[in-house]
């Protein structure tokens, strides 16, 4: 978790809002750094977490259920299955929509009957979504699926979502295209992560833009766009007004 | 008072209005404003809910507006995924039909939220068709019993859909607004067309306030437009030519005395009436070549003008 990046989004674990989406999007640069922000600031929230944040521990616990996607794509060929497998569309010719992968989803958000409650909300973390569009679902599809989970995730069980999707910035993809405008307008945070337009900088890794969409109350005055600078090291990110880098300062 | 801007009036005129937002300017917010102004003229509104919850849609109203809107539930399971009874019957169209079937002759608002989900999720011409026909219902004379007039509001996300559907639904529109803005001030981009009249388009700049009043704005205040330095004197680009972009005066005189050599005045006339003596008269040489056939007489000979 970058606490600088918690200042810029001016939120901490402990009050974060409840049944929003964010969008974390990457254009010529690795935005995986954002994904570990996220994953460790809602690990944090959840309070268990003495130090620093242990994700084996936190797998255990039940609190992070993962689907490896990757390894699951090949299990589906290789296995009889009796229910039907999360990822059942791979194995159709028509991949005509998620629900299976959706159902798998809810199934593994449901609070555990007795004990204590696993998380106070759930956070759905997708990494990456670009991948659904390279098995070959179509980009509605894989909004629908995101509808339904921000149906189950953000409304129903108040919880908050966070998905990556590259920009790869190839004008002919166009599905890509319409899967990150379509998650976009779905969002209530985004942050695009971009490479420098001059290329590759040893003090300016890139530069991160934020943009706060729908919110509850309208603002008189939208302040609702930021662009800032920044340079990722060992253990943390610093952020910088752009062109305030400490290197050429 | 000031005469009502365009987007204070956008829904009276009624017809299908379309709400062009991007990610950038969303478009939510001016729905919602101009789904409450209708409430407040004490019409029925009608949201078909796709993209966000009941509660989500209903935030920020109060209860006097929220009691004259019926939201027709399509976010919680538009697919039918859950496979229960509660799913609403014929989906979003004919929900819409149902609507439109109504025995009140009231005026009647219908917001649909989102266009977009709706063009990504059925066929083009399924969609237009069903438009077309809410929309010009009041033309209609099917129907013995007289409907009020009927707007149609559509929410659009400008970014998820090619020029073919665009271009379809804009034929069918009465009124286009395109949100945009500079600098944290937004702008609506209104496009009337009007039947046998000639389209007008202007610019509004707006803002919503928290309880989604519509507050119309002059321009962007002048903070935010954005401004050169002051450091930096403009460039005149003038300077340094390699030509002569001035006339010195005697050089305008001469222009200015100029007559153009197709310009009729009598001085001209007079002149070619009465050829001055002495003046050269022209003469066509031909040399004919072998194949020429020479006929001295003159063929307009057999007139009789």
């Amino acid at each position: 978790m970058f606490v600088e990046l918690n200042n810029l989004l001016n939120t901490t674990p402990d009050r974060a809002e409840q049944g929003k989406l964010t969008l974390l999007c990457d254009a010529k640069t690795d935005g995986s750094f954002l994904v570990h922000h996220f994953l460790s600031f809602y690990l944090k929230g959840m309070g268990r977490i003495d130090a620093g944040v242990n994700l084996t521990v936190a797998r255990e616990r039940g609190q992070l259920v993962f689907l490896e996607g990757l390894k699951s794509a090949v299990d589906v060929f290789f296995q009889t299955q009796e229910e039907p497998h999360p990822l059942q569309f791979l194995r159709e010719a028509n991949a005509g929509n998620l629900k299976p992968l959706f159902e798998f989803v809810r199934e593994a958000l449901k609070p555990v009957d007795g004990g204590e409650a696993r998380w106070t909300y759930p956070v759905l973390l997708v990494d990456d979504l670009s991948v659904l569009l390279s098995l070959g679902v179509g980009a509605v599809a894989v909004l629908d699926f995101i509808h339904y989970c921000r149906a189950t995730v953000c409304w129903e069980l108040k919880g908050n979502m966070v998905i990556l999707v590259h920009d790869s910035g190839d004008v002919e993809d166009e599905e890509n295209d319409i899967l990150l405008n379509g998650v976009s307008h779905q969002s209530h945070l985004i942050l695009r992560a971009e490479g420098l337009a001059t290329g590759f900088c040893r003090d300016v890794h890139g530069q991160l833009r934020i943009l706060w969409r729908r919110p509850s109350q309208p603002t008189a005055q939208r302040d609702q766009s930021l662009t800032y600078q920044y340079k990722i090291q060992d253990k943390s990110v610093s952020f910088f007004a752009k062109g305030m880098s400490p290197a050429v300062l | 008072g000031r005469e009502l801007g365009m987007l204070d009036s956008l829904l009276s005129l009624g017809g299908l209005v379309l709400l062009w937002d991007s990610v950038e300017w969303e478009g939510r917010s001016l729905l919602k404003a101009l789904v409450k102004k209708s409430a407040l003229c004490g019409e029925q509104v009608h949201i078909l809910g796709c993209e966000v919850s009941e509660e989500e849609f209903r935030e920020g109203f109060d209860s006097d507006i929220n009691n004259r809107l019926v939201y027709h539930d399509f976010f919680r399971d538009p697919l039918n995924w859950s496979k229960t009874e509660e799913a609403l019957p014929g989906g979003p169209l004919g929900a819409l039909r149902a609507i439109c079937k109504r025995t009140d002759p009231g005026p009647v608002t219908i917001a649909l939220d989102s266009l977009s989900w709706l063009l990504l999720h059925l066929p083009c011409t399924t969609l237009c068709q069903a438009l077309h026909a809410v929309s010009h219902q009041d033309s209609c004379p099917g129907d013995s019993s007289p409907v009020g007039k009927v707007s149609v509001l559509g929410l659009l996300h400008e970014e998820l859909h090619g020029p073919g559907p665009v271009g379809a639904l804009s034929s069918l529109a009465q009124t286009e607004v395109t949100l945009g803005g500079t600098k944290g001030q937004a702008s609506a981009h209104i496009l009337c067309r009007r039947p046998r009249q000639r389209p007008t388009d202007q610019t509004q700049w707006f803002s919503i306030l928290p309880d989604f009043s519509l507050d119309l704005q002059e321009g962007p205040s002048v903070e935010s437009q954005p401004c050169s330095d002051p450091h930096i004197p403009p460039v005149d680009p003038t300077t340094h030519l390699t030509f002569n972009l001035h006339l010195s005066k005697k050089e305008r005189e001469a222009r200015d005395s100029l007559i153009l050599p197709f310009q009729f005045s009598s001085e001209k006339q007079q002149a070619l009436l009465r050829p001055r003596p002495g003046q050269a008269t022209s003469h066509i040489f031909y040399e004919p070549d072998a194949y020429d056939d020479l006929d001295q007489e003159d063929p307009d000979d057999d007139l009789d003008i």
